[in-house]
């Protein structure tokens, strides 16, 4: 197990490593980008530009920008933005992650319950109308692009029909942190939540199905339900066990995306400031180095998460376990 | 046979909308006569047999600012105006187009690129394997939107647009999305093609073939890629539907189609700004984002179920 585990964060490391590369080569190896035209404003002259190059760094060597970069990301923490001289990009982003967190959390606790729910339904009533019918609402969830949803449900809940008793509880537009007043916290994220979470109901309630209908023809089902256990014992201590590995492993990388700034279209309608709004920010700018810093944020994050969810893996099932 | 059925409207639905989409000219020439991409702040329409403007003066919350037309449910500005005058019907088809063309653009580029590596590497074997399959990982590593985000940024901050060898596209081209979410999507098209690839290379046929001593491109083109290639076709509709929702969530971002084209995107990005006092902007586009992907996810699974008999078995039991 620790040799395992060793294995699997050298692997990690190279990983790390070669995502930092890419994100590097991306936005300054590019042939022709020129980070400077952002930098120097303006119609600026050749001195100017030879400033703010040698300032920056850009007149060394690639790898030896490579080095700089990495170095004032990860162990003096100081890149500052191009925008904003004054906005110190690792700070930035560690104080926007518990935004991120939070809408991401709340939304995963509400898809898992609701598409356990949706899936065992569907196959509990196979053979009726209401299995194909939620599944059509399940495949519509999906369907939908997550920031036009988010804008609908502002129209409905932050204007048509904020003035009556439904939608009268629904705060501004924001986002007021756990530590300053929980209840707010709560009320202002209840519809970011709701919004977040419909696409993954459908797929996971879909998914879920699927295996369900998979492992009923499978022989410890029959010996369950030969020893006559009740239907309800059969469906969920048996079938829906089972088929929980498969959704266990999907919600650990999917829950790995969102935090790492997946959420970036939800956060943006909802004006929630957190990582993905940092992105969206430095993107209507092409502020690079945030950019670029989210996304290594982002990469790590899911890289890391994927990984311990291997570990966690081979804990749980020594079949994994590679010998 | 009634998923059967269900799968054929789906694709009915589907082709419908192609067809209007790309029919756009016609409507806005002849039926709405207007130009969806020339603002036209001091237009005129006919309400009710009134003249009234396009853009109404006074209309807000406060008595102050403008507000375009909302919806006439007429052919012109049947659903209204956007903040510069434009007919919001005509542009949601022009979007349509783009969107379309994108979404099946790169979608097929995707499934291009991903047949060929996966050909590559499952039939050479070893090292070009381990490399491309490691690159694979890599772009795997990423968040589908976090890497296309990176790479749209990068080529709109490029001035001449991109060049590459004989291949030159410019800045404010359709190319640039389609190419980028052609790219990020390879990996999800590449590793289920090189599984089938390595299994197909180990079957009777093919080691008749190399007994007859077929060549290696033979091999590749005229025995594995045509058991490999249902596995793609098998794909392609919900490869579609991710690409349409990918190129609308770039679009929103406005780093996808550039104006003064339009997309499903970035009208519904428009639309945003007139949301509690145009909601029509930026619902119609919607509508139709969910219309095409539910129409290309309901055929991507009747396709599915036709193609893989273990599908099939699941419904019978």
């Amino acid at each position: 197990m620790a040799l395992f585990i060793v294995r699997r964060l050298i692997g990690l490391v190279a990983v790390l490593f070669a995502i930092t590369v890419l994100v590097f080569l991306i936005f300054f190896a590019t042939p022709g980008v020129d980070p400077t035209r952002s930098l120097a404003g303006r119609n600026p002259t050749p001195e100017t530009i030879a400033a703010v190059r040698h300032q920056f760094g850009l007149d060394r060597s690639k790898p030896m920008q490579y080095l700089l970069m990495m170095k004032r990301l990860f162990i003096s923490r100081d890149l500052v933005s191009y925008g904003n001289q004054a906005l110190l990009v690792v700070p930035a982003i560690a104080s926007a992650a518990p935004v991120t967190f939070s809408l991401v959390f709340g939304a995963a606790v509400i898809w898992i319950v609701f598409s356990i729910l949706t899936g065992l339904l569907a196959v509990i009533l196979k053979g009726t109308i209401f299995d194909p019918l939620l599944m059509i609402f399940a495949l519509i969830g999906i369907s939908m692009p997550v920031f036009w949803l988010g804008e609908v449900l502002n129209l409905i809940t932050q204007d048509r029909l904020h003035n009556t008793f439904l939608f009268s509880w629904v705060p501004p537009l924001g986002y007021v942190p756990l530590t300053q007043n929980p209840w707010q916290w709560f009320l202002h994220l209840v519809i970011p939540w709701i919004s977040l979470s419909v696409l993954y109901i459908g797929f996971y309630a879909r998914v879920l199905r699927a295996n369900l209908l998979d492992v009923e023809n499978e022989d410890y089902v029959r010996t369950a339900r030969a020893k006559g256990l009740s239907e309800r014992q059969v469906l969920v201590k048996h079938m829906l066990r089972t088929s929980m590995i498969t959704f266990v492993s999907l919600f650990g990388l999917d829950f790995g995306i969102l935090v790492g700034g997946g959420a970036l279209l939800t956060e943006v309608v909802f004006g929630l400031p957190g990582v993905g709004q940092l992105t969206y920010r430095s993107l209507v700018s092409l502020d690079l180095p945030v950019i670029m810093a989210t996304v290594i944020y982002g990469a790590f994050f899911i890289t890391i998460a994927s990984a311990l969810i291997d570990v966690l893996y081979a804990r749980l099932d020594p079949r994994i376990r590679p010998a | 046979m009634l998923r059967n059925r269900i799968a054929l409207s789906a694709l009915i639905l589907f082709v419908v909308i192609v067809a209007v989409s790309f029919a756009a000219p016609l409507y806005a020439h002849h039926i709405a006569h207007t130009d969806p991409f020339a603002s036209n702040i001091t237009g005129t329409t006919v309400v009710g047999g009134k003249r009234v403007d396009v853009l109404q003066q006074g209309g807000g919350t406060l008595g102050i600012g403008v507000v375009p037309i909302g919806p006439t449910w007429h052919s012109n500005f049947f659903l209204g105006a956007d903040n510069q005058g434009r007919d919001v019907a005509a542009r949601v088809l022009y979007g349509g187009r783009a969107s379309l063309e994108i979404g099946i653009g790169s979608a097929v580029l995707c499934c291009f690129i991903a047949l060929i590596l996966a050909l590559v590497a499952g039939f050479f074997g070893r090292f070009s394997d381990t490399i491309l399959s490691r690159l694979m990982d890599l772009i795997w590593a990423f968040p589908v939107y976090l890497l296309a985000i990176s790479l749209a940024t990068v080529l709109l901050t490029l001035p001449n647009g991109l060049q590459w060898g004989f291949i030159h596209v410019q800045p404010a081209s359709l190319w640039v999305p389609t190419i980028i979410i052609a790219l990020v999507y390879v990996p999800y098209v590449y590793r289920p093609v090189r599984g089938q690839v390595l299994s197909v290379r180990e079957k009777e046929y093919v080691e008749a073939a190399v007994a007859q001593g077929a060549s290696s491109l033979r091999l590749m083109f005229g025995e594995i890629l045509p058991n490999v290639v249902t596995t793609v076709i098998v794909m392609l509709p919900l490869m579609i539907a991710t690409t349409v929702l990918t190129e609308a969530a770039l679009s929103f971002l406005s780093i996808g189609v550039q104006p003064p084209k339009a997309s499903w995107g970035t009208i519904i990005d428009d639309g945003q700004a007139l949301l509690y006092s145009r909601p029509w902007v930026a619902i119609a586009p919607g509508l139709m984002i969910l219309l095409t992907v539910l129409s290309l996810n309901v055929l991507g699974d009747g396709v599915r179920d036709a193609l893989d008999p273990r599908a099939k078995l699941r419904l019978k039991g």
